[in-house]
């Protein structure tokens, strides 16, 4: 592999060749803020936060898309560098609710987190705000569209990682919008809600419904773990805050599925303490379910299953088995109903 | 029994079809589409753009996000007679602005609005090219040049 | 008269918008009725430039020009002009200067300053048949690099000719192709963008209009150059003569073997096909308007990888405007070294300037680089209308900027311009003149400007906004002094920050007017007044009943109905505030100057 030597503010350091400025100043920890960079998704180089001065090179270029050059000169902190970062965070404030108290992504928002940093005071600009209606329509995502700063990630991830392209701008200029066709509320479009397009988004036009005023981040502590609706093994974190699970993020570290969740994964997991769910094995007994021990309940299905076996053969029985099993279960399930009650009567419920 | 069949199909769509299979296997045919189809419709419904969605497999979502983009396609209906004002810089510099706004006063509609009657859609365009003659305005593409807010009303009477 | 004579009437978009189609007909009958149809021929032409003074008609061979002729003239210009070889003096173009009547083209300076190299068969042949074009040399320059040059060898012509695009930042147009040559691919487009949306800038519409078989013998050239087989024109719809036209030449063209396969017997082959755009001054950059072609929203891209390497479909992508297509063949047609006699030392040939705003002569003019803006406003322009007072040039549209007086020695070229604070762009030169006001100037900019951006990255989208949003404040006499450093500041962010030239450009109105002009923005915050007596809300009008005569002229002409009075019942003529639009009509009415203004 081929290195390239660059400076960054001052300091000589080395990156593979293809890197971006970007990338070559979070690998040696210098902190560049970007709201429309994903390292999952395309870069538009939108945004224009993450602006660096190089040295011979005209204006001010965004180092999400700019690639390192042998022997580039690069500030990052700069006087007109960050004079620049802090006019457009200007501009976005001056276009965006100031409800920060109340916004379900406080402590967790991209925004906020810069306009602390590089003193926003949100008074500069005086004049025209977005004001669109609030799509509320469906029981998991909450879009604000006047918080959107459109920094696209949505779209793009609705489109590359989902392949579902229900997202995409509309209008231009300062009318542009981000949003189903026709500007339709979610729920009206041909969206699954699996909410790729929430866990991008870096402030709060999208959230999850379910967590809204159940907690702050800073309350909450994550759990990471296995998603147990299906075989394919996706992690995720759950939310906890008191002892109570009070919802899901995707984690982009965990290896199996990255950012991305389907909607039983995101928005489900209002199952675990759903009053319907069965926490004891339950046998009829006349014509009522009632509560049984499991040894009871397996001596039971035991029993049955041999005296069905012995009277009508083994093929008289067949079994089905859930997706909500990991694989290793559903591998179990087969091997016990050819080995041990000796049919290949053997269905899966994902299979068709 | 073939003519109960022929009043089932609307023209307007037959020729939609025709204008999307002389494109379809074109390299980027959705722009090409969407300008025939609104000459053929007047505008772009809704179930048009569903209908290109579904024939050359371009998400809903991306034609919109074409059809909101460009200043030639519209949503929504045109009046019997459409008003381009022209505000290009030669007209502006000769008072484009006055009669801008001595139209939107005469026909107490705004830029981009159609007058309830439907007499009148009013559109401010950026330059129609005919420099010269500024400041100008086009009806139905017929360029009335050279004009003043008192000329406005006497221009407008001619149009039902 | 014995002699053939011909009558070349302006059919161009300018003089069609004045009536200009009728007359050809009525032209025709006229002649034969007059039993001249031997002799005489009427050819309807593209644009000859002279848009103020339409529509224009040319008797050739003498070169005598008529302006503002209408149906009603025609009679007479046969009997007097083709029959007896007398001018119609009342139909002749006035000299501001000297007040008299000129007849002959080499007397008028509109026409005698000019150098015409790409407007060379503009206004002289029609533009719908393609043997005017080859009687003219058309098709001469790509013969002789088909029959005797390598791509190499034309590529190196152009980059000798000094040619700079003419489309806004004057790239080296050679240079350019040299990119695109260089990239290995099985495919590669060239296409001429046409998207003319700079409003005031008319030039290239007008060649398409009027001499679109130059724009597809420059695209030719390119193509065999650059080793591209597909082409595209991306024309504004807005444009319908320009597509019309090029749609013909087209069909010519490849008839006549210029276009198609196996080009001329050569082995050449190249394919070209019209593009309508939608509508998007953004779509003048080129990766928006390569993505239009794409059928996506016009929204450009980060460069690299630039058109050349990655363009249209991700091929290796050439594009250059019409203006710059359309030298091409003269460049091969007469060499290099004929065409970089013409310009300054770093700026070659010549540019197409649409000159427009307060200045009598309105119209498209050609001149060498290096002329001064004083010749073509006073010398080709012909000075300013009503006799009143230069005050400032707009240069480049919207991404341009405005020159006062003291500039007006300025030899105008790429660099000279881009120092002063304005740029060539597109070529648009809009006179203002004392009564237009610096602060509403920019104030328009920014407002089409803002209705323009892509809302693609932050800057421009927000930020066009904002600089509008103060600018009408201050025009409005709302402006506090704090907010010219807040503009300047925005201006400069917006300048360096933005991703593509509509951005980085859109602040440059602000910056010229700020640094030529900031004692209107002062007289505006501090005083409140517009001192051109311009921006509405600092205006209100008043009559003095001791002057009115209560002639009633003012409420008769009032587009708003707001003046009231009656004579009969002695009730003075007042103005109601409320609903006056502040357009001054009342004033230019009134012949006693009993309306004043305050």
């Amino acid at each position: 592999m081929e290195w390239l030597t660059l400076t960054i503010d001052g300091r000589e350091v080395s990156v593979p060749k293809g890197t971006t400025v970007l990338d070559a100043c979070r690998m040696n920890n210098i902190p560049i803020p970007t709201l429309c960079h994903a390292p999952e998704l395309t870069s538009a180089g939108a945004c224009r936060l993450c602006v660096v001065q190089i040295e011979g090179m005209r204006n001010l270029p965004p180092s999400c898309v700019t690639q390192v050059a042998q022997g580039m000169k690069v500030e990052t902190q700069n006087p007109k560098v960050r004079n620049a970062r802090k006019t457009i965070l200007e501009l976005l404030v001056a276009n965006h609710p100031l409800d920060c108290m109340t916004c379900q992504k406080m402590g967790d928002c991209s925004l906020a987190e810069y306009a602390y940093d590089y003193g926003v005071t949100g008074t500069v600009y005086q004049g025209e705000k977005r004001c669109l209606p609030i799509d509320d329509g469906n029981p998991f995502i909450l879009r604000d569209p006047n918080k959107c700063i459109l920094c696209g990630k949505c779209i793009k991830a609705c489109t590359e990682i989902q392949g579902k392209s229900i997202l995409d701008f509309s209008f231009r200029g300062f009318d542009t919008q981000v949003g189903p066709a026709f500007n339709l509320p979610y729920n009206e479009s041909d969206c699954d809600f699996c909410g790729s397009c929430v866990s991008v988004c870096p402030v709060g036009a999208l959230t999850e419904k379910q967590m809204a005023g159940k907690g702050r981040p800073w309350e909450v502590s994550k759990v990471q773990t296995t998603c147990p609706f299906c075989g394919v093994g996706c992690n995720f974190d759950l939310n906890v805050k008191d002892g109570k699970v009070i919802g899901v993020t995707s984690n982009p570290e965990v290896p199996v599925n990255g950012k991305a969740l389907c909607v039983k994964g995101r928005f489900g997991m209002d199952m675990i303490y759903s009053d319907n769910r069965i926490t004891t094995p339950l046998i009829r007994k006349n014509g009522e379910l009632v509560p049984a021990e499991w040894d009871e309940a397996l001596d039971l299905v035991a029993t049955k299953l041999g005296e069905i076996k012995k009277t009508y053969g083994p093929n008289s029985i067949a079994a089905l088995s859930s997706a909500h099993c990991t694989n290793e279960e559903n591998y179990l399930m087969q091997k016990f109903m050819r080995a041990v009650i000796g049919t290949n009567n053997v269905d899966h419920c994902a299979r068709t | 029994m073939s003519t109960a069949c022929e009043e089932l199909v609307d023209p307007k769509q037959i020729k939609l079809d025709e204008i999307i299979n002389k494109h379809r296997y074109d390299n980027g045919p959705l722009i090409p589409i969407l300008q025939g189809a609104q000459e053929v419709y007047g505008y772009l419904p809704a179930h048009v753009i569903k209908h290109i969605s579904k024939a050359i497999r371009i998400p809903v979502a991306r034609i919109y996000g074409v059809v909101t983009f460009y200043a030639q396609f519209r949503l929504t209906p045109v009046g019997r007679n459409l008003i381009n004002i022209c505000l290009g810089t030669a007209c502006h510099v000769r008072g484009g602005a006055k009669v801008v706004e001595t139209i939107e006063k005469e026909l107490k509609i705004k830029d981009g609005a159609t007058t309830e009657d439907g007499r009148f859609t009013l559109e401010v365009v950026a330059c129609i090219g005919a420099c010269g003659l500024a400041p100008v305005i086009s009806i139905n593409n017929e360029v009335h040049g050279r004009l003043s807010p008192d000329k406005i009303a006497g221009i407008l009477a001619k149009y039902e | 008269m014995a002699e053939n004579q011909r009558i070349l009437v302006c059919a161009g978009t300018g003089c069609a918008s004045s009536g200009a189609l009728p007359i050809i007909d009525i032209l025709n009958d006229e002649i034969k009725r007059q039993g001249l149809e031997e002799t005489v021929t009427v050819v309807g032409t593209g644009c000859q430039g002279f848009c103020e003074k339409g529509p224009t008609l040319v008797i050739e061979p003498q070169q005598i020009l008529y302006t503002r002729v209408t149906g009603e003239d025609v009679a007479e210009i046969v009997s007097q002009e083709l029959v007896k070889g007398e001018r119609v003096e009342r139909l002749l173009l006035v000299d501001q200067a000297t007040q008299k009547p000129v007849s002959s083209m080499a007397d008028i300076r509109f026409f005698s300053k000019q150098h015409r190299i790409v407007l060379h068969n503009c206004g002289v042949i029609d533009p719908k048949k393609i043997e005017d074009y080859t009687a003219r040399d058309g098709y001469k320059g790509i013969e002789k690099a088909l029959k005797g040059m390598s791509p190499e060898e034309v590529m190196e012509e152009v980059k000798k000719s000094g040619l700079r695009g003419r489309g806004g930042a004057g790239f080296p147009t050679g240079v350019k192709w040299g990119f695109c040559r260089s990239t290995p691919s099985d495919k590669k487009y060239i296409i001429c963008n046409a998207d003319e949306g700079d409003p005031g800038a008319f030039m290239d519409r007008s060649v398409l209009e009027g001499d679109p078989h130059s724009v597809i013998e420059g695209m030719l050239i390119g193509a065999y150059a650059i080793g591209a087989d597909e082409g595209y024109v991306y024309c504004r719809a807005e444009y319908p003569l320009a597509i019309k036209n090029l749609g013909i030449a087209i069909k010519q063209a490849k008839e006549a073997g210029y276009l198609g396969d196996n080009i001329l017997g050569s082995g050449f082959n190249f394919h070209l096909k019209i593009f309508e755009g939608a509508g998007a001054f953004v779509c003048g950059e080129e990766t928006a308007l390569m993505a239009s072609i794409e059928g996506k929203r016009g929204m450009p891209r980060v460069r690299p990888p630039f058109p050349a390497v990655s363009g249209l479909w991700g091929k290796p992508t050439n594009i250059n405007n019409v203006e710059t297509w359309s030298n091409i063949p003269h460049i091969l047609r007469n060499g290099a070294d004929w065409y970089s006699q013409f310009g300054t030392e770093k700026s070659k040939g010549t540019k197409i300037f649409a000159l427009t705003g307060k200045v009598n002569n309105t119209g498209l003019v050609e001149v060498p680089m290096g002329t001064t803006l004083r010749e073509i406003i006073f010398d080709i322009g012909d000075g300013i209308q009503g006799g009143k007072k230069f005050k400032a040039v707009q240069i480049g549209g919207p991404s341009g900027g405005c020159l006062p007086e003291d500039m007006l020695d300025l030899a105008v070229d790429y660099d000279t311009l881009t120092q002063a604070g304005a740029m060539v762009g597109s070529g648009g030169l809009v006179i203002m003149d004392e009564t237009t006001c610096m602060v509403d100037i920019a104030r328009y900019f920014l407002n089409f400007s803002k209705k323009e951006s892509c809302g693609k990255c932050t800057p421009c989208r927000e930020g066009t906004t904002r600089m509008y949003e103060i600018l009408d404040r201050i025009t409005k006499g709302e402006g506090k002094e704090e907010d010219l450093d807040t503009l300047e500041n925005l201006a400069i962010t917006i300048k360096e920050t933005s991703l593509c030239g509509l951005g980085q450009f859109a602040p440059s109105p602000i910056l010229a007017t700020l640094k030529y002009f900031r004692h209107e923005y002062l007289a505006h915050i501090h005083d409140h007044k517009c001192p051109a007596h311009n921006c509405t809300a600092l205006l209100s009008y008043s009559i003095d009943t001791e002057k009115c005569k209560m002639c009633s002229l003012c409420a008769k002409n009032c587009p708003t109905n707001c003046i009231s009075g009656d004579k009969k019942t002695n009730t003075p003529y007042v103005i109601d505030v409320e609903n006056c639009i502040k357009c001054g009509t009342c004033m230019d009415k009134c012949k006693f100057g009993a309306v004043s203004r305050a």
